[in-house]
């Protein structure tokens, strides 16, 4: 209907959700074959495979680390925090848009969603997954990182409640465990169908368990209604709140770059802009390897590459009113820090910071590169560079040369911070590649619900 | 720094009778049985007596066989073993220690309590009266003697690092010959031939090289060992001498004198390339605190001008600074003296310098008897020679210049005497050579060879004694294990005469000798100790019977009364001052000078000298060859660059570093560095430039030829930028005025801070605690001379990390000393401002730390837990002075037993991945608390001293209770000069500074 209202009004014509000629059968069958009986490919293997042993540099990477200290990656006095910090909020924010596709959308009854939130929702908890380690590994003595959380104990001591890392601590372990319930009950009716139609008897009893006893009685789906909505309601204000949160790490200082009260909004504005990016980077080959092209159309491709644009121009206002501030400000500590990012010495990052984030993504405007699969995968590349550049900038930059010209220092980072990232990468795409191996990637009966067979007549 | 432990053999540790039993035939006997069988035959194998004798062994036999083959079976049966045995065996027998009580304590000794003895510290010839405080008989800390009227309390780098030098496991441990270790006695025997043979001779063959000597004691033998043998010559040399000074003496006087200047009654101060206001030079502490005294901007304020050829820590506080050449000094010198009187001329500095010289010469003469000119050690003899004609004239002599009795005990020609020795020994005449202490074959003048000679000019017997097997040792037959001076009995005299008693802190670590041991032994007193030889002469100069009460009073003390040499009074010599040499103003010239941190190369070895910043370029474990910016931009050069140097044939390689105001077209190069044999700390760092120093020019050079050669080389620097300016603005860190300024408007420093309510959270009732602590830093007095961080390193346990982590920023220093300098590099005024933790009442870092690591005490201290830190550094990303120091690696060594002892056991020593900081020595304040609250009563002003207060020769950090409205802090902060640093900020910091006010003669500054 309101496809139809907004056809008019442009006066063009709007790709659809689903390809017309799907029935429900043909749904189920296409997106459960993929799971149950297409073979596994050599290029699954060879994929996985590869991410796998990032996964394994990883946590050699990590090995090492504990083994010696944080003394080994390059984070030093003034520059106390790199690239961990800035890897935990550029993958905390990639998980933003899982959540908000399929919280936020699911409210406002966006049914395009229906091809891709469950991945997204996938994407979601791997980011929010690989961010976790960031935070428990940059600490000094990791293995005391649990007194960041408020237990019981004979110490009678708490933490202190003022410091945003614990808030971090509250905001980053709700989010995932809503995130993670939130896919998992999402997940239990398709669980039944593969459950009902898988041959193997292994597959059969897991896929079983976790379905969880569903048998699509009126009274189940009903419940289901409930409670799906009911965690959206509970996701909605985490797609705002985390990020600002983690924004709050940066905010809540008195560091020239990081004091600044526009943090939470363009925090939450980036973090959307890097997720979409990153769901665009992920569906374009998915679609494509898997001849998914009926589901995810170029509808949804258009529509987030729509929502990018508009994130990124709030992000491109955060950043105009962050120089705008340094120089109109009057303090003499943020006009030094704008003219250190333009002409210090990582001012080819500021730069490119600006051409990744703001120059690039303004091709959106043209509706055929929004269509247009392959620019839409390098754009969401560049969008997710520059995001990352984004948070490089904030944090490094701004610890780099503070106050005191006495202490300006130098960050570099060592093989380790490399190899630490990287592997995080591995990490989330090989737990992509099992997800699309072992689950429904996308959502079989939601998406029966956008056929027309599936409109209730009066 | 971590010492990799020696591996060891299981024997080592264990070396009991062969076992019947090891672990291989326990793992046969098992391999015997299986499943549940195996429990049961390992409890009745455990029975046996064999069993038993094994688990009391430290490391089983087959420990080392442990490392190949084991098969997956054997492993997991050796692990269930293992579990079992947990139990039955608990822990590994260790010898037996009886821990028992005192059943009589001794006097004064409680156990938890520091004692502190007087004792003394000799570099140069020139003693430093010391203050060590003692852990149960661990030397864990050096103060100056506060009584002493040369220290008051103050001390330099040297001494306070001269700790970790007496705990250095790198020290020479033991008597060796040609590398391998021998007993003493082999050493005693080995010599006794050659002495009997060269008593025959009346010596004829002997040589003996000292270091400068001032000891009484010392000197006494070495003139009783010239009697017995009359043929031998006593030689004396050290790279770093005072030659040019005691020629200057002879030229102006005829006579070997020592100049002391009494600094706190000269309104005028003029420095021809002397670096007075830094550790080395003979009566550093007592000059800086008479100089500080004198910086007041509310009293009488002095005026220094400083000629210099390398910038240093002295000319960049001075208020007017003329950088010159360094042969260009003695033009300097001579016109100024003819502009004032003091004979000279023969030569008129350049136009340029003119108004300088104008503008000093009136000052001088405006001052009489109350200014005072002082010579540079490296200054030729006639720069000392016009000093000494400028004093006279100028009516110092008997006010601010006095002369007495030479220190030194033997003032000849360093130079000279070397040169005599190499040339005797090239002719074959030396037989027997003793070297005590020092080391010719590295720093000796290059022409001379002197390493070649030791090892090939047949020298029958060398004899080194030293406290490292360093480069000279290394060519000696035979080398002594050197006593530190905190192990041993000694005497030295400072600056002023006063003579020192050194005591022992503690048993030689390595039983080694004393250079009055050694001369004994040359004496033909072999088994005298040097305790024996020190008392006794003492006892031959003061003979009454109450010897004991003046010797225990002299030990107490820490010096001796009435041994302070009396001003003398000097003559001129008419015309001695010789003529103007011409050393050809082309091509460039080249500066040798000591290194601010490592001396001549003698405190290689000592991480915490080697870590300690270069007080002008803040560049620690090197030493890069200083030019000028204006050369740099000539020569297309810039910091880190690689040059060559080539003088007379002789070549070096070293970085360059661009250092504001050096002189143009001349470069300074720093001795010390490069060592081959220093230890782990040392060997390595840094250049070696003593291949460019030759006899006939020690000091400086011309003629020297540089070129770039295209490598670059990494410098460790631990300061960012050193300058307040930035491209937008100037921050004003270091406020500064002239007096004429500061007399307008007294509060020019200060600025409005925000209200002390304006905070989110409900502040403290500091005010009505009994304690609130504060600290001043008086920038005006602050000469940056390092003491206060070497000191801090030393109280505080404060680890060393090496060049590389400084290089990434991680040094740890708690306290540093920013430089920044300001105006023009050619000439530039510099500001040395000392940041320690500013304690601030609304810290930053406090509310941003997870965990409540770092939390507030009600007296107002930041205090860190260390045992709370997880260490997410947030802290110190939210502190704006970025003094918090963090500990990336393990940087503290937990595992060498010397290091153990050294350090203060009142303070925790920080593992990985903790932060730590400045504590305002919490310690210290909590001991003193104790004391108080013992006797009912409050801490006095004044007895509780923060480390680096302690050490400031300056005065320049005042620490104590702000609550009480007489303290010296208190006062000190009531002045119109006290400042918050970034204030603004509302941080509300507890250290505040006074402003620094420059006192600029109006006619140079217009």
């Amino acid at each position: 209907m309101a496809q139809r209202i907004e056809e008019e009004r442009s006066g063009r014509k709007q790709a659809p959700v689903i390809e017309p000629g799907h029935t429900f059968g043909s749904v189920t069958d296409q997106i459960s074959s993929i799971v149950l009986n297409r073979p596994t490919s050599t290029g699954w293997f060879i994929g996985f495979g590869f991410f796998f042993m990032l996964t394994m540099m990883l946590l050699y990477a990590l090995a090492y680390l504990f083994l010696k200290g944080t003394g080994i990656w390059g984070v030093n006095i003034p520059v106390g925090w790199g690239f961990a910090i800035v890897n935990f909020v550029w993958w905390i924010g990639i998980g933003h848009a899982g959540t908000l596709i399929s919280a936020i959308l699911l409210l406002l009854r966006q049914s395009w969603r229906n091809s891709i939130n469950r991945f997204a929702e996938a994407m979601t908890l791997f980011a929010v997954a690989s961010a976790g380690i960031f935070p428990l590994i940059h600490t000094g003595r990791p293995w005391l990182a649990y007194w960041l959380f408020p237990y019981p104990n004979t110490m009678r001591v708490w933490p202190q409640f003022r410091s945003p890392l614990v808030w971090d601590v509250f905001a980053v372990s709700t989010y995932f465990t809503i995130s993670l319930l939130f896919w998992f009950i999402g997940l239990i009716p398709d669980l039944a169908t593969l459950r009902d139609r898988s041959e193997n008897p292994f597959a059969k009893i897991i896929y079983g368990i976790l379905a969880m006893g569903w048998r699509g009685s009126a009274r189940h789906w009903h419940r289901y209604e409930t409670s799906y909505l009911l965690l959206a309601g509970l996701a909605t204000p985490l797609v705002l709140s985390v990020h600002t949160v983690v924004s709050f790490d940066f905010a809540v200082s008195i560091v020239p770059g990081w004091h600044t009260t526009i943090f939470p909004p363009y925090f939450v504005a980036g973090a959307i802009y890097s997720g979409f990016a990153m769901v665009l980077m992920l569906a374009i080959p998915i679609r494509k390897i898997y001849n998914l092209e009926d589901f995810i159309t170029e509808r949804h491709l258009e529509n987030s590459a729509k929502v990018m644009l508009a994130t990124g121009l709030i992000v491109a206002y955060g950043y105009v009113m962050e120089a705008f501030l340094g120089w109109y400000g009057g303090s003499k500590y943020d006009a030094f820090l704008l003219w250190n990012r333009l002409h210090g010495p990582y001012a080819f990052f500021y730069i490119m910071l600006w051409v990744c984030n703001i120059i690039v993504p303004q091709v959106l405007w043209i509706r055929k590169l929004r269509t247009t699969p392959a620019a839409l995968f390098l754009i969401s590349g560049v969008v997710l560079v520059g995001m990352w550049l984004e948070r490089f900038i904030i944090v490094v930059v701004s610890l780099q040369r503070d106050f005191l010209n006495s202490s300006f220092g130098m960050y570099y980072p060592t093989r380790w911070d490399w190899m630490t990232y990287i592997g995080t990468i591995g990490m989330f795409l090989a737990a992509m590649f099992l997800f699309v191996r072992i689950l429904p990637m996308i959502s079989i009966f939601e998406m029966r619900t956008l056929l027309p067979e599936a409109e209730v007549k009066e | 720094m971590a010492e990799e432990a020696k591996p060891r053999r299981a024997e080592d540790v264990c070396p009991s009778k062969k076992s019947a039993l090891d672990l291989t035939t326990v793992e046969a006997a098992l391999a015997q049985t299986k499943g549940p069988e195996c429990w049961r035959s390992l409890e009745e194998l455990s029975g046996t007596p064999e069993f038993q004798e094994m688990m009391h062994r430290e490391f089983p036999k087959g420990a080392s066989e442990w490392l190949d083959g084991v098969s997956r079976r054997g492993f997991l049966r050796l692990m269930g073993a293992s579990m079992a045995l947990a139990g039955m065996t608990g822990c590994t027998k260790l010898p037996l220690e009886n821990i028992v009580p005192y059943v009589k304590q001794p006097e004064e000794f409680i156990p938890g309590r520091p004692l502190f003895y007087a004792t003394a510290m000799t570099l140069s010839g020139y003693a430093s009266p010391l203050l060590v405080e003692s852990h149960l008989g661990r030397p864990t800390k050096i103060e100056g003697n506060p009584e002493h009227p040369v220290s008051q309390g103050a001390t330099d780098i040297f001494a306070q690092a001269s700790l970790l030098e007496l705990y250095d496991p790198d020290r020479s441990q033991t008597t060796t010959y040609r590398g391998d270790a021998r007993s003493w006695n082999s050493f005693l025997q080995a010599t006794r031939g050659m002495l009997s043979v060269q008593k025959g001779l009346q010596g004829a063959g002997l040589r003996v090289l000292t270091q400068t000597i001032s000891s009484p004691s010392l000197n006494d033998q070495m003139r009783s060992l010239l009697k017995l043998y009359p043929q031998a010559k006593w030689h004396v040399y050290e790279p770093v001498n005072r030659d040019s000074v005691n020629a200057g003496a002879q030229i102006a006087f005829g006579q070997a004198v020592e100049t002391r200047y009494n600094l706190d009654k000269a309104d005028v101060i003029l420095s021809l390339d002397a670096d007075f206001l830094y550790a080395g030079f003979p009566g550093f502490t007592r000059y800086v605190r008479d100089f500080s005294k004198r910086r007041n901007p509310d009293g009488a304020i002095n005026r220094l001008y400083a000629v210099e050829s390398t910038p240093t820590s002295t000319g960049l506080k001075a208020d007017h600074r003329l950088p010159l050449r360094a042969s260009e000094v003695e033009e300097f010198a001579r016109t100024l003296a003819a502009e004032i009187g003091g004979g000279g001329g023969g030569a008129s500095a350049a136009a340029a310098n003119a108004k300088f010289v104008a503008a000093v010469a009136a000052d001088l003469k405006a001052h009489r008897s109350a200014s005072v000119v002082i010579p540079g050690d490296h200054q030729p003899p006639a720069v000392h020679a016009l000093a000494h004609a400028m004093n006279q004239v100028l009516g110092n002599v008997g006010h601010t210049v006095e002369y007495t009795e030479a220190v030194d005990a033997n003032p000849i020609s360093h130079g000279d005497s070397i040169r005599d020795l190499a040339a005797d020994m090239r002719a074959g005449k030396v037989d027997l050579l003793v070297i005590l202490g020092g080391n010719p074959a590295y720093d000796a003048p290059a022409d001379l060879g002197f390493a070649d000679l030791l090892m090939k000019s047949g020298v029958a017997l060398r004899v080194h004694l030293g406290l490292y097997q360093n480069e000279t040792a290394e060519l000696c037959h035979w080398h002594i294990n050197e006593a530190h001076y905190l192990e041993s009995w000694g005497d030295g005299r400072a600056y002023d005469g006063t003579v020192s008693i050194a005591q022992p802190m503690i048993e030689p670590l390595y039983d080694g000798k004393t250079a009055v041991e050694l001369v004994a032994i040359l004496n033909g007193q072999s088994g005298t100790r040097t305790h024996e030889i020190v008392q006794a002469y003492w006892q031959k100069e003061h003979p009454g019977a109450d010897f004991d009460a003046f010797w225990r009073r002299a030990l107490h003390d820490g010096w001796i009364a009435g041994t302070t040499f009396a001003p003398k009074a000097m003559a001129l010599k008419a015309g001695g001052i010789p003529a103007a040499s011409a050393l050809g103003p082309a091509g460039i010239e080249i500066n040798f000078r000591r290194d601010p941190s490592v001396h001549d190369g003698r405190f290689s070895n000592n991480g915490w000298l080697q870590e300690l910043p270069n007080p002008l370029t803040k560049i620690t474990w090197d030493n890069p060859v200083m030019i000028s910016p204006a050369m740099a931009d000539r020569m297309k050069l810039k910091g880190e660059d690689m040059v060559e140097l080539a003088v007379n044939g002789a070549k070096a390689v070293a970085p360059v570093w661009v250092q504001a105001g050096h002189p143009d077209n001349s470069v300074t190069v720093f001795l010390g560095y490069g060592r081959r044999r220093a230890g782990r700390v040392g060997t390595g760092a840094g250049f070696d430039m003593y291949p460019l120093r030759t006899a006939a020019a020690p000091s400086f050079a011309a003629g020297v030829q540089m070129r770039a050669t295209g490598e670059t080389y990494k410098l460790a620097s631990t300061q960012g930028y050193q300058t307040m300016e930035t491209p937008v603005g100037s921050r004003p860190l270091v406020r500064v005025a002239d007096l004429e300024e500061y007399r307008k408007d007294p509060k020019f420093a200060q600025e409005d801070e925000p209200p002390k309510d304006l905070t989110l959270y409900t502040p403290y009732d500091y005010a009505s605690q009994t304690y609130a602590w504060g600290m001043t830093i008086d920038l005006n007095s602050c000469v940056g001379c390092n003491s206060c961080m070497v000191a801090c390193q030393s109280e505080n346990n404060i680890a060393v990390v090496g060049k590389e982590q400084v290089v990434k920023g991680r040094h740890m220093h708690w306290l540093r000393i920013d430089t920044y300098y300001q105006g023009d590099r050619a000439n530039p005024a510099a500001h040395f401002q000392p940041v320690p933790c500013m304690h601030c009442e609304n810290a930053p870092c406090e509310v941003v730390c997870p965990v409540g690591a770092t939390v507030h005490s009600t007296e107002g201290l930041n205090d860190m837990v260390y045992n709370r830190c997880v260490g997410t550094r947030y802290c110190s990303n939210n502190c704006p002075y970025k003094v918090r120091r963090f500990n990336f690696l393990l940087y503290q060594d937990w595992e060498t037993p010397q290091y153990k002892m050294m350090r203060n056991p009142d303070v925790t020593i920080r593992s990985r991945g903790v932060m730590e900081k400045c504590s305002y020595c919490v310690q210290r304040i909590n001991e003193n608390r104790i004391d108080a609250e013992r006797a009912d009563t409050t801490i006095p002003d004044g007895k509780l001293q923060t480390a680096c207060q302690q050490v400031c020769p300056a005065d320049a950090i005042v620490f104590g209770n702000i609550n009480d409205p007489n303290s010296r802090v208190s006062k000190l902060k009531a002045q119109a000069r006290n400042y918050s640093l970034l204030g603004d900020l509302n941080t509300r910091p507890r250290t505040t500074y006074l402003a620094e006010v420059r006192n600029p003669n109006p006619e140079l500054s217009a």
